[in-house]
């Protein structure tokens, strides 16, 4: 397994948004997670990233505890988090954006190779590359983050609800690059609203809900259990 | 004469720049007023003078001697003052007021050590006054100006060239979205401390020179100023703080030129008021944005 949680328990003050999670994500593949607003997604994400603070459980990666808490250093590890509203830094250009993704990396000649990549890969992000990624639409600064996270050419990639706010044009282009990303060898974990893409691509699947995990299976079985179609997916198809 | 006070007002203007600059660093990565700037301008001032009095340094000496100085000083500052702080998550005012602590703890150093006389650099500093026809300029006046033009323009390019100076720029932004980047947001913290006072430091020594003046309470009044062109600029807007710099300099002048030398400061504030009435935002940030950059 590459990432490990065992039963997690996290969250802000008094209030614990994760009640005992226990996740693991297999080497190669897309796992979703699902579940309503406030079934503490992200906040599952936020804690393997080091942002919401442990109370009890382990977090392993690569069969290892993760060695610090620190964002700076779970990136370090080789996990990066695209978050959720994307969180793009507004006066700074795209390129500017892009390179600071690969921050922690010295390989001149690698992260030009990358960047020429995720350019390729999004070509409205040459396009503005000197703009101010305030100045981008929404879809734009999505690949923008989507870019930046890569950058630091992460083993694992958390995705906090990509599609969010988004036009079903480009949430469809969204999900295709996820798939690509996958494709070339990243794995990855999605926390998505979109319950029906999302269990889409994924290989595996767990359902969230109040801060336990009240399912999980293949996405297949996921997406053919009548609770979750009655729930997430808006009935019978 | 309109010249002249130009002159004038462009060389204090500078310095109250580079003190805003100060300001204004931290305030971007902290979030708050380091009320303990002032203070570290003042020990830069005497560092810069203990170097010329007693060490026999020249004016350039004085000065980096000063800014290293002041980098240790922001050094201790965020290590002992403020980190603790952050560690423990406490209310966003308990930084603020560790940084009061530090600053009367700086003054009442300052007056142990060097007393509560006023103190000034040797005459030799002072230099030829030369005479431009619409103008006389002091020679002291051009390397003060001068420096701190070339500070300014150091700090941009740190800023928008180097890989530090993007990181810096990235946590001012938004600490968390740094951190998610792979920055080590603490150490930049402590380095964007350090670099802003030893940039306040360097301000300590220009104003010591221009105003020939130096004492453990200067800090105060210069605190006051800073604050003002920092609001003024908008709220961590580097450009903003320089240019607030200027104007609050040269409008500090012409009121002593061409009003009463005792409202000085009346007017001078007095403006700031005026442009926050109009701009509450600050003159140079753009809308919507809160005041931030």
């Amino acid at each position: 397994m590459l990432l490990e949680l065992k039963n997690i328990v996290a969250g802000y003050g008094s209030i614990m948004a994760l009640k005992g999670i226990s996740l693991s994500v297999r080497e190669g593949s897309i796992v979703s997670l699902i579940g309503a607003n406030g079934a503490g997604k992200s906040t599952t994400m936020r804690t393997i990233m080091g942002l919401v603070s442990l109370r009890e459980g382990e977090i392993r990666f690569k069969g290892a505890p993760l060695s610090g808490t620190k964002p700076y250093q779970v990136v370090h590890e080789g996990i990066s988090l695209v978050p959720e509203g994307r969180q793009i830094l507004q006066n700074m250009s795209v390129e500017e954006n892009l390179y600071l993704g690969a921050y922690q990396r010295s390989d001149k000649d690698g992260i030009a190779a990358d960047l020429k990549k995720v350019y390729e890969r999004f070509p409205r992000l040459e396009e503005r590359k000197k703009q101010f990624g305030g100045t981008l639409s929404g879809g734009e600064q999505q690949m923008l983050a989507i870019g930046r996270a890569v950058m630091a050419r992460p083993e694992l990639l958390l995705l906090d609800e990509p599609s969010m706010g988004l036009a079903p044009i480009v949430v469809q282009e969204i999900f295709d690059v996820i798939k690509d990303i996958n494709d070339s060898g990243t794995t990855i974990l999605l926390v998505e609203q979109n319950a029906r893409k999302a269990l889409q691509i994924a290989d595996y699947a767990y359902v969230m809900e109040t801060g336990h995990i009240v399912l999980e299976g293949t996405a297949a079985d996921v997406a053919a259990n009548p609770q979750v179609t009655a729930a997430y997916l808006g009935g019978k198809k | 004469m309109f010249f002249q006070q130009l002159i004038n007002g462009l060389n204090l203007g500078s310095a109250y720049a580079v003190i805003a600059i100060g300001y204004t660093l931290v305030f971007g990565v902290l979030n708050i007023i380091n009320m303990a700037h002032g203070e570290i301008f003042m020990f830069g001032a005497f560092i810069g003078l203990m170097l010329v009095t007693a060490a026999g340094a020249n004016i350039f000496v004085a000065l980096i001697g000063a800014m290293l100085g002041g980098a240790v000083l922001g050094f201790l500052l965020e290590y002992l003052a403020l980190r603790p702080l952050r560690r423990r998550k406490v209310t966003h005012l308990a930084p603020l007021i560790s940084t009061i602590g530090v600053s009367i703890f700086l003054e009442s150093l300052a007056l142990k050590i060097w007393g509560p006389q006023t103190q000034s650099f040797p005459p030799q500093f002072e230099g030829a006054l030369m005479d431009a026809g619409l103008f006389k300029v002091s020679m002291i006046q051009i390397v003060g100006f001068c420096t701190a033009i070339v500070l300014m323009v150091l700090l941009t390019l740190l800023l928008d060239k180097t890989k530090i100076g993007k990181a810096v720029k990235a946590t001012s932004e938004n600490i968390e979205t740094a951190g998610l980047l792979g920055i080590n947001t603490s150490r930049i913290i402590t380095f964007t401390v350090m670099l802003a006072s030893s940039l306040g430091a360097a301000a300590g020594v220009l104003v010591g020179l221009s105003f020939n003046a130096i004492e453990p309470t200067m800090g105060m009044t210069m605190s006051f100023k800073g604050l003002a062109v920092l609001i003024m600029g908008g709220l961590g807007n580097i450009r903003g703080a320089m240019m607030g710099g200027f104007i609050l300099g040269i409008a500090e002048v012409f009121s002593v030129a061409y009003g009463a030398s005792s409202y000085r400061d009346a007017v001078a504030f007095g403006i700031i008021i005026l442009i926050l009435f109009f701009r509450p935002e600050g003159l140079f940030s753009k809308a919507g944005k809160g005041g931030r950059p």
